[in-house]
C-alpha cells in the first residue's frame, strides 16, 4: 500500500501525523485549564451559581482532552528514539535535558494534581481544590514553554558547540532556553491556545443560546469567550507580526517561501495576496499583490530591499507550496476571529449580544476554527524549516534512524487507523457532552445516582448508574 | 574503573533505574486491572477495579514519560539504539496504552459501546505489559550495536526467552492488581481477588524461577556476576530477600491481611527488578554499550541533575499527598464519573 515510499518520507509523514493530532489536545487544554481555573475562582468569590455549573460543564470535556492528550503525548516522547534515533544521539544532550525539565515539572504536576481536581473537591474541601486546579492550569503552562523552547531551538539553535561525533554539545543553557524565537513562538502559541479554547467555548455558548436565549449558563459563556475573541484576537495578530520579523531576521527562507517571494524585490516587495506557487517555474501563478506591502509588514519601509528565493540555494529551499498556502489559512482565520471578535463587541454594546440570531450562527460555525489555525500555523513553521530538522545544521535525511520502509509503512498504518478510531470517538463524546444543556448539580454534590433512586424508573437507573452525571 | 560517587553518568543510571522501577510499581497494579478486567463478574464490579486507580492512573504513566524523557536526555545514544532495536514492541505498547488511557473516560460516557471500551481496556492493559516484558528480554539477551546505531535485524527481539519474560509481566502484573484490589476493595470482590491472587502468585514465581535460571546462559558474564565468589556474597542477599517476600504473601492472602499482600508482592518485584540491575550492571544496553559510553556531556548531566533533586523529591510528595487523597477503601456507590 505505501510501498514505493522511502523510509526517511514515511517516518516524516508518520512525525507529522501524530505530532499534528497530538498539538490539537494541549491547544485545547491549555486554555480550558486555565479558563477552568477562572470559573472556579468566580465561583468562590461570588457565589454565583452559574460559575460553578460552567465548572462542572467544562471539567468533563477538559478530562477527556486531557486524557486524549496524554496517550498522544507517550507515543511523541518515544518516537524521537524509533524514527529519529540519529538526530536523538546529535540532538540528545541538547533537547533531552529540556524535555526531562518538561516531564519533571510540568507533566508530574498536571497528573499529580488532575486526580484532585476531578475528583478530590468534596475529599479536600474548596480551597485546597482551588490550589490543585490552579496547579494543573500552571502545569500547562509550563509544559508549553519548556517544550517551545525546545521546538524553538531546532528552528534557531545557540548556544552549543559541536564535538568531533557531530554532537551538539551544550556550552551555555541561559542561551539555549531563551534562543532567539522562543519568546515569539511561545507568546504566540500560548495565545493560539487561549483563542482556539474561547472560540469553542464561544460556538458551545451560541449553540445553547440557538437553542434558548435564556440559558444563564450559556449567556455566561458566550459573553467571557466574546470578550476573550475581541481583546485577545488583536494582540494575537500583533504577537504573530513580532514573530514573522523575528524570523525574517533567522530563518528567511521560511519567509520567502511563506510570503511566495521567488524572486528578490530590490525595491520594495509585494504583498501577495494569493495566488498558485509554481515550482517548475519558480513564480506564483495568478498572483494577485499589493505593491510594496510585504517590505511595510516586514521592514516597516515601502521601498525596503526583500531578498527571494533566487538566493537561496535549492537543495536548502523549503517547499512553498505547503508553506503559502497554510500561512494563508492561518491568516485568514486570525482576521476571521477578529471580525467576530468585533461583530460580538459592537452586539454587547448595542446590548444584543444574545439576541443575536446571525452572530450565534457564525459563532457555532467558527468553533473549529482555532485547530485549524493551530495546526496550519505550525504546518507554516515546521514545514518552513525543512529540509533541516536543527535549522541550518542538521538535515532531516541525515537525522533518520536505521529503520527499513516496511517497518515504518506499518507503524503509520497503525498510528492512522487507531487515532481515527480513538480520537474520533473522543471527539464524538465531547461533542456530544457540549451540546447537553448545562445543568446544576443537585445540591453541588459530584455525582451519585444513589440519592435518586427511590424515584427514578429502573430502567433508567441502570442508565444513571453507567454514565453518572450526565 | 571509573569513581561511582563523582561519576555523573553513574548517578544518572541510578535516577533512571529509580524512574523505571517508580514506573513498574505503580503501573504494575494499574495496568493489572485492566488485565484482571475480564476476570470481574459483574459490570459494577469493573466499575470499581477501574475507580480504584482513576484519580492517579496517568500520574503512574508519566513515570513512563520520564523513563523515555530521562534517557533520551543523559543517555542519548542508549535512547537512539535501543528504541530502533525494540521498535515493534514500543510502537504495540504506544498504541495499547492509547487504548487503555481513553478507556479511563470513555467507558463512563457510554451505554452502548460500554463492552467495547472494556475490551479496550483489558486488551490494551494486556499488551502493554506484553510488551515491556518483551522489551526487557529483548535487552537481557542483548541488543547488536554497530557504531554509533543499532545493528541488528527488525524480529531480533523475538525469541522464546523474550516471550517468556513478556508472559512473565504480565502474570506479575496481574498478581499486584489482584493484590492492590484486595487492599483497595471490600465485599465481593475483595474475597475475589483474594482467591485469584494466589495461582497468580504461584504463576508468577515459576516464571522468575525459568527466567532467573535462563537468564545466566543469555550471556557468560551474568553467569559470573551471579555463580562467581565473591560475586555470590553481594547477590546472595536477593534471593534471600525474595524467600522472605514470598512467605509474607502467601502468609497475607492466607490470613486475610489486607495490605500485606500488595506490599509483598510489590516487594518481589523490586527484588526481581534490582537482580536485572546487578546482571546489567555495568552496561546499559547489554553485550556491549556501557553507561560512561552512553552518556552525554557532563555539562548535560549536571544541568539535569539540578533540576531532578529538587523536583523529584517534590513529585514525590505531591504524588503520595494525591494517594493519600484518595486513601482507604473504594465506596462503590461514590462514582467519580
Amino acid at each position: 500500500m505505501l510501498s514505493g515510499f522511502s523510509a526517511e518520507i514515511l517516518a516524516r509523514v508518520q512525525f507529522a501525523f501524530t505530532v499534528s493530532f497530538h498539538i490539537i489536545f494541549p491547544a485545547f487544554s491549555i486554555g480550558l485549564a486555565s479558563f477552568l481555573a477562572v470559573l472556579n475562582a468566580l465561583w468562590l468569590w461570588t457565589d454565583n451559581q452559574v460559575y460553578r455549573i460552567l465548572f462542572d460543564f467544562w471539567k468533563k470535556i477538559f478530562a477527556i482532552a486531557f486524557g486524549m492528550g496524554v496517550v498522544s503525548g507517550i507515543v511523541m516522547s518515544y518516537q524521537f528514539g524509533t524514527n529519529w534515533s540519529v538526530f536523538s544521539d546529535l540532538a540528545g544532550p541538547v533537547i533531552g535535558p529540556l524535555m526531562a525539565y518538561e516531564v519533571l515539572s510540568a507533566f508530574f504536576l498536571e497528573a499529580g494534581f488532575l486526580g484532585v481536581m476531578l475528583f478530590g473537591r468534596e475529599r479536600v474541601g474548596n480551597g485546597l481544590h482551588m490550589f490543585a486546579t490552579g496547579l494543573v492550569a500552571f502545569g500547562t503552562l509550563i509544559s508549553a514553554t519548556w517544550i517551545l523552547s525546545v521546538n524553538s531551538w531546532m528552528h534557531t539553535p545557540a548556544g552549543y558547540s559541536i564535538n568531533e561525533l557531530g554532537q551538539f554539545i551544550p556550552e551555555d543553557w541561559w542561551a539555549i532556553v531563551f534562543n532567539p524565537s522562543f519568546p515569539y513562538r511561545l507568546l504566540h502559541m500560548v495565545l493560539a491556545a487561549y483563542l482556539t479554547t474561547a472560540f469553542v467555548v464561544a460556538g458551545v455558548g451560541a449553540w445553547h443560546l440557538l437553542h434558548n436565549k435564556a440559558d444563564a449558563a450559556g449567556r455566561k459563556m458566550f459573553s467571557m469567550a466574546m470578550w476573550m475573541a475581541l481583546l485577545v484576537t488583536p494582540l494575537q495578530i500583533a504577537a504573530g507580526d513580532f514573530h514573522g520579523i523575528n524570523t525574517l531576521e533567522h530563518q528567511p527562507q521560511k519567509i520567502m517561501a511563506m510570503e511566495g517571494h521567488y524572486d528578490s524585490h530590490p525595491e520594495g516587495a509585494p504583498l501577495i495576496l494569493f495566488g498558485i506557487p509554481n515550482p517548475d517555474e519558480k513564480r506564483i501563478d495568478y498572483a494577485i499583490e499589493i505593491p510594496k506591502l510585504s517590505s511595510l509588514i516586514l521592514k516597516h519601509d515601502l521601498n525596503a530591499p526583500l531578498a527571494g528565493l533566487d538566493t537561496i540555494p535549492d537543495e536548502d529551499e523549503p517547499p512553498v507550496a505547503i508553506v503559502f498556502f497554510s500561512f494563508r489559512i492561518m491568516v485568514a482565520i486570525g482576521f476571521a476571529m477578529l471580525g467576530v471578535g468585533i461583530w460580538g463587541g459592537v452586539q454587547r454594546y448595542r446590548k444584543r449580544l444574545y439576541d443575536s440570531t446571525w452572530l450565534h450562527r457564525t459563532a457555532v460555525l467558527m468553533a473549529p476554527a482555532g485547530f485549524v489555525a493551530v495546526l496550519a500555523g505550525w504546518i507554516t513553521t515546521e514545514v518552513g524549516r525543512q529540509p533541516f530538522t536543527v535549522y541550518g545544521m542538521l538535515r532531516t535525511s541525515e537525522s533518520l534512524s536505521p529503520i527499513a520502509a516496511p517497518a515504518v509503512a506499518t507503524s503509520l498504518i497503525a498510528f492512522i487507523i487507531v487515532y481515527f478510531f480513538v480520537f474520533g470517538a473522543g471527539t464524538f463524546y465531547i461533542v456530544r457532552l457540549m451540546i447537553k444543556t448545562p445543568q446544576a448539580p443537585d445540591d453541588l454534590e459530584e455525582n451519585g445516582p444513589t440519592r435518586t433512586a427511590g424515584i427514578t424508573p429502573v430502567q433508567q437507573l441502570d442508565d444513571s448508574h453507567l454514565a453518572p452525571g450526565e | 574503573m571509573p569513581d561511582v560517587f563523582f561519576e555523573l553518568s553513574f548517578i544518572w543510571a541510578g535516577l533512571i533505574a529509580f524512574a523505571v522501577l517508580t514506573y513498574v510499581v505503580l503501573d504494575g497494579f494499574d495496568l493489572g486491572i485492566g488485565i484482571l478486567f475480564p476476570f470481574a463478574h459483574t459490570h459494577k464490579d469493573r466499575d470499581v477495579m477501574m475507580n480504584s486507580v482513576a484519580p492517579v492512573w496517568d500520574g503512574n504513566e508519566t513515570w513512563l514519560v520520564l523513563g523515555g524523557g530521562g534517557l533520551f536526555a543523559v543517555f542519548p545514544l542508549a535512547y537512539a539504539i535501543v528504541m530502533p532495536a525494540l521498535y515493534m514492541p514500543i510502537i504495540l505498547m504506544l498504541l495499547a496504552l492509547v487504548f487503555r488511557g481513553v478507556a479511563f473516560e470513555y467507558r463512563w460516557k457510554t451505554v452502548r459501546w460500554r463492552g467495547v471500551w472494556d475490551t479496550a481496556f483489558f486488551g490494551g492493559s494486556t499488551v502493554a505489559a506484553l510488551c515491556q516484558g518483551i522489551a526487557l528480554g529483548a535487552l537481557v539477551q542483548g541488543i547488536d550495536v554497530d557504531g554509533r546505531a543499532y545493528g541488528g535485524g527488525w524480529w531480533d527481539w523475538l525469541t522464546p526467552f523474550s516471550i517468556t519474560t513478556g508472559i512473565a509481566v504480565v502474570v506479575g502484573y496481574a498478581l499486584l492488581g489482584s493484590t492492590w484490589l484486595v487492599m483497595k476493595t471490600s465485599g465481593a470482590v475483595s474475597h475475589h481477588m483474594r482467591d485469584i491472587a494466589k495461582p497468580l502468585a504461584i504463576v508468577t514465581l515459576v516464571f522468575i524461577a525459568v527466567v532467573s535460571l535462563w537468564t545466566p546462559f543469555q550471556n557468560a558474564e551474568y553467569f559470573g556476576r551471579w555463580f562467581n565468589w565473591p560475586g555470590t556474597l553481594y547477590t546472595s542477599p536477593v534471593p534471600i530477600a525474595l524467600v522472605v517476600a514470598v512467605f509474607l504473601l502467601f502468609q497475607g492472602l492466607a490470613t486475610g491481611k489486607e495490605t500485606t499482600p500488595f506490599l509483598a508482592a510489590e516487594a518481589i518485584f523490586v527484588l526481581a527488578f534490582i537482580g536485572i540491575g546487578i546482571s546489567f550492571y555495568p552496561h546499559i544496553v547489554p553485550p556491549s554499550l556501557t553507561i560512561v559510553e552512553a552518556a552525554a556531556p557532563d555539562s548535560s548531566l549536571l544541568f539535569t541533575l539540578v533540576g531532578t533533586l529538587v523536583l523529584v523529591p517534590l513529585i514525590l510528595i505531591y504524588t503520595t499527598y494525591a494517594y493519600w487523597v484518595f486513601r482507604g477503601k473504594i465506596d462503590p456507590d461514590e462514582g467519580y464519573h
